[in-house]
């Protein structure tokens, strides 16, 4: 059914949207607890900071990240000398797909550790629980279903950013060439619509799946915590 | 045996309570609502600091401002029933149950089975908690902190949420606590029948600060527990509980 470009195009899209989310989730579910369970002083702000990338043109987050990434910038040389190279890598496809899906991943994880009673804490302390011991038989277990959802979110989102991941990691087929950068690759040659068209159909059906996937995960959360 | 002293500021609320509870029988906590009542009980569970003060539960210091100490509440082996019960709704009451038996240290003196026996519940292990009625839900809150092994059991109007007939039914069965586990309760209420039918001690709460302590004859209602101590020619010595001044009268009622 699939050219085997196509199956190519569509296997490093997952590959680099996985990574993302593999990386970019337990950080946002850190700060997502962090937000929905402490108060401290410059939330706000932080909050805003948190979510900028959701507010600037995609391409102003790819171009920060080539300031901080880039082969001369601080963080870049630092990575180069323990052999590791972002700029134009799927890594780095994976970190800018990452950084552009990550207020959509820590507001889904804030809301997911929000629907959880916080008094169960209070309770499984009294009961000998030690604080990752809450975590991990009360708070985790009862968000799973926004966390898995969280997940999937991130997935879609990270698997059809565009602007960042051209900015920083180009259009490299085989590569950095996610479906995304393919279709655009497609349509700037003559008479590319067809091909772009199939890439399309394989972007769609994969994003539908995963919010399918989300929604029957979210209407199973919320029927176990309406118990 | 249960010493309190402690000073907590709650907005423009202060708590300033010093009381002490037996190390066996059952503490009531009496007063209106905003009294203290559950402030109080967060303050020897360790939940929140106090600004100031001293909690001693038998020989173990939980809290001591003067000296730094301040035992977290996993270590404080002090177990927690609220009004509405808390149950962990991913478990079965059986997983409820074991939760903190699971993390208690050995030996246990509390058995499951005893518990479970005591409480009526063993029909219920396995199912959710979801299914379970208010009283249900009670009596596995109940068994859940029991079996934690705890030092001392705090109840937070425990029958709060309850309808009469069920509070008479768990009430029934915190009555069997007491007298199977012999394990110091505090038992916070603003219902002067609870107090009656449960307490052994009372400390009266009225705006954040202790305002008496003694018997159960000091809840509004209560009578002086008259008990025959012998006999003296044709009359009889009673014992009155509490402070009796000397050529007092006192009503006596025989029932």
């Amino acid at each position: 059914m699939l050219t085997p470009e196509e199956w190519s195009v569509l296997a490093l899209s997952v590959s680099v949207a996985g990574r993302a989310v593999l990386v970019g989730l337990p950080i946002a579910l850190a700060v997502g607890w962090t937000m929905a369970r402490t108060r401290f002083p410059g939330r706000t702000l932080v909050d805003a900071v948190l979510h900028s990338s959701l507010f600037l043109p995609p391409v102003v987050v790819g171009l920060v990240l080539i300031l901080l990434f880039g082969a001369d910038a601080p963080l870049g040389k630092a990575l180069a000398s323990v052999g590791i190279r972002l700029i134009f890598t799927a890594n780095g496809a994976a970190l800018a797909a990452g950084v552009m899906a990550f207020p959509l991943m820590l507001r889904a994880c804030r809301q997911a550790i929000e629907s959880v009673d916080a008094r169960l804490d209070d309770v499984a302390a009294s009961l000998g629980a030690g604080f990752w011991d809450r975590m991990f038989s009360v708070t985790l277990p009862l968000a799973a279903p926004g966390l898995i959802a969280a997940a999937v979110i991130g997935f879609a989102a990270a698997l059809g950013e565009f602007g960042a991941v051209i900015t920083f990691a180009a259009n490299i087929p085989g590569e950095t060439q996610t479906l995304a950068l393919a279709i655009y690759a497609a349509l700037q040659q003559p008479g590319g619509e067809a091909v772009a068209l199939r890439l399309a159909g394989i972007s769609f059906t994969v994003a539908i799946a995963a919010l399918l996937l989300s929604e029957a995960l979210l209407a199973y959360g919320r029927k176990r915590a309406g118990a | 045996m249960i010493s309190v002293a402690v000073e907590r500021r709650l907005g423009a609320f202060t708590l300033d309570v010093a009381f002490e509870g037996p190390g066996d029988g059952v503490t009531a906590l009496f007063g209106p609502s905003g009294a203290g009542k559950s402030a109080t009980l967060a303050a020897i569970a360790g939940s929140g600091a106090v600004t100031r003060g001293r909690i001693v539960l038998g020989e173990r210091v939980l809290t001591d401002t003067a000296t730094g100490v301040f035992v977290r509440p996993p270590a404080r082996r002090i177990g927690w029933v609220f009004q509405d019960a808390r149950l962990f709704p991913h478990l079965k009451v059986e997983g409820n149950l074991r939760y903190g038996l699971k993390r208690a240290p050995l030996p246990h003196r509390i058995a499951f089975d005893h518990v479970v026996d005591v409480l009526d519940i063993g029909h219920l292990l396995a199912r959710g908690v979801a299914d379970l009625s208010g009283g249900e839900r009670q009596r596995v809150a109940l068994g859940r902190a029991l079996l934690s092994q705890p030092d001392l059991l705090l109840l937070d109007e425990p029958l709060a949420a309850l309808d009469g007939e069920r509070k008479a039914e768990i009430l029934a069965y915190i009555q069997r606590l007491k007298a199977d586990f012999r394990l110091p309760m505090l038992y916070v209420t603003h219902d002067a029948d609870e107090v009656r039918s449960v307490a052994d001690h009372v400390v009266l709460l009225e705006a954040g600060r202790v305002v008496a302590a003694g018997g159960v004859e000091i809840a509004p209602g209560g009578r002086r527990a008259a008990t025959i101590v012998g006999r003296d020619g044709d009359g009889v010595l009673l014992r009155v509980a509490g402070d009796v001044a000397a050529g007092e009268r006192v009503d006596l009622r025989v029932e």
